[in-house]
């Protein structure tokens, strides 16, 4: 604990834990390490995450897998995680760095919340991990990038917001709905198909499961429904409620549902 | 020339207590109540944005009386203190015990060696998942500690606020209950009942919280409406 005493006080006043731990703990931070020259082993991999808006919040969804070059590293990883009570991230790339990243990223809204008295908006949420990302930048460069997916909700315009970031840390906020990962491609090509104005929140998690099953049928990283182990996409909605996961169950009629009408329909996807 | 004159460590020590105990009996009482839908925290505080009562972690939160500045600056250290901690290790890993103690021995330093000792009286008080898991501590100005049972009272008019806790205390307490208690004894020196619910500031850590509010985080703040509804749902 710092005490409180020593110093001026404007050297210790901060409201971010980022900061105060590059001052008094560098060690702790996921991305400060300076890497000796050479290749960096394989490490597992997250990939797909889908987000979209819907009336009155948004909605993001990740499949189950990380996948180590061709082996399946994990089947069960979790891959998109409530950022705090109105906010959510996913994350694609070096799983390692990433689920850290996304734990400092938790307590840094927490801590300025407890700190200040108040949340941060949205944008200065959507900031800060940003900050972050950039701070990975050195990691990116030897092969370890981490890029991950925001959504929250916004209380001052009362919608559901979407943003998305590239590796140098730049923010983009997205409209209607966005998707990041190597199954990236071709569940964006299901959003635009699938994705209408005013969805509700249940045809919301329908079209993302459905989006996510269609990067799993093209992409040999991303994982589909798996019935077998029963395990289904990690979805979360936000409204102005706040966050919500849903439920397995609803998430296991929802996938069996897709299943059975591809299988009805009988055709090449 | 200045002439140093010898001062008994004693007599050090005892203008220091002094001097400390003075400030403190100055400001506005804080009660701090284990009960058997948590804890509530309750400070007589006229102002809504400058606090007495703080989060500190998921079960833990904090309660000051004295000098704003002294005490917030330990409010704001202790927070960085648990959420270090808990992103180090787990978030089960930071304790009211740790946090007390650290508090205490930072205290106490400051209590020998700076110009002048803090004025605030803290409280730390965690809840458990049943209410003799409860913790509740007290630490003084140099750097005492203690681990008290039930309840605790600090500020100018502790003595005669505790008196009135005591008698009316008891475990099967809810939260209005303990609430109620807390205004009547606030109110020990005045010519009112109790003090109505716009006077004071409120907080509450609540039992089982995942199972019950769906969120691992106890704390709450109770703003005047929330306190009205609280106190008018069970009367």
């Amino acid at each position: 604990m710092q005490d409180p005493s020593n110093g001026p006080l404007a050297t210790q006043a901060t409201s971010s834990f980022t900061e105060h731990l590059q001052r008094s703990r560098p060690e702790l931070l996921p991305f400060s390490q300076a890497l000796p020259a050479g290749t960096v082993p394989s490490s597992p991999h997250a990939t797909t995450i889908v987000a979209l808006t819907f009336a009155g919040g948004v909605l993001m969804a990740g499949d189950r897998r990380a996948t180590m070059g061709n082996v399946i590293a994990s089947r069960h990883i979790e891959k998109v995680f409530p950022a705090d009570e109105f906010s959510v991230l996913g994350i694609a790339g070096t799983a390692g760095l990433a689920i850290d990243i996304t734990r400092l990223f938790q307590v840094e809204l927490e801590h300025y919340e407890k700190i200040e008295g108040t949340l941060l908006s949205l944008v200065g949420k959507a900031n800060r991990l940003g900050a972050m990302i950039r701070g990975n930048l050195p990691m990116a460069m030897q092969g370890m990038a981490v890029i991950p997916l925001f959504a929250g909700f916004d209380h001052v315009s009362g919608v559901g917001r979407l943003f998305s970031y590239d590796v140098t840390g730049g923010r983009y906020e997205e409209q209607e709905h966005h998707s990041v990962g190597s199954g990236s491609v071709f569940a964006r090509g299901a959003l635009k198909k699938l994705w209408r104005p005013n969805l509700s929140e249940e045809d919301a998690v329908a079209v993302a499961v459905e989006a996510l099953y269609d990067a799993a049928d093209d992409d040999s990283a991303t994982g589909g429904p798996d019935p077998v182990r029963q395990l289904w996409p990690v979805v979360y909605t936000v409204n102005r409620a706040g966050n919500r996961r849903i439920p397995e169950r609803d998430l296991a009629a929802i996938a069996g549902a897709i299943v059975e009408s591809r299988a009805i329909a009988g055709r090449e996807a | 020339m200045t002439q140093q004159f010898y001062v008994s460590p004693e007599q050090l020590m005892k203008d220091r207590a002094d001097f400390a105990r003075k400030g403190i009996a100055r400001g506005r009482s804080v009660v701090v109540i284990s009960c058997a839908d948590g804890i509530a925290l309750i400070a007589e505080n006229p102002s809504p944005s400058l606090h007495k009562i703080g989060e500190i972690y998921d079960k833990i939160a904090f309660a000051a009386v004295g000098k704003y500045n002294e005490f917030e600056s330990l409010r704001q250290a202790g927070v960085r203190y648990a959420d270090v901690r808990g992103y180090s290790y787990d978030r089960e890993d930071v304790t009211a015990r740790g946090l007390a103690s650290v508090y205490a021995q930072s205290l106490g330093a400051v209590f020998t060696a700076e110009q002048k000792p803090f004025e605030v009286e803290l409280a730390v008080a965690e809840v458990g998942p049943a209410q003799e898991q409860d913790h509740l501590y007290r630490l003084t100005f140099d750097g005492s500690i203690a681990d008290e049972n039930g309840f605790v009272v600090m500020g100018g008019l502790a003595d005669q606020i505790s008196d009135v806790v005591r008698g009316a205390w008891e475990s099967e307490l809810t939260l209005a209950g303990a609430m109620r208690l807390a205004l009547r004894a606030l109110a020990a020196d005045k010519e009112v009942e109790a003090l109505p619910a716009t006077a004071v500031e409120a907080a509450v850590l609540y039992r089982a919280s995942e199972s019950h509010r769906g969120s691992r985080r106890a704390f709450r703040r109770l703003l005047p409406e929330d306190m009205t509804r609280l106190l008018n749902e069970e009367a």
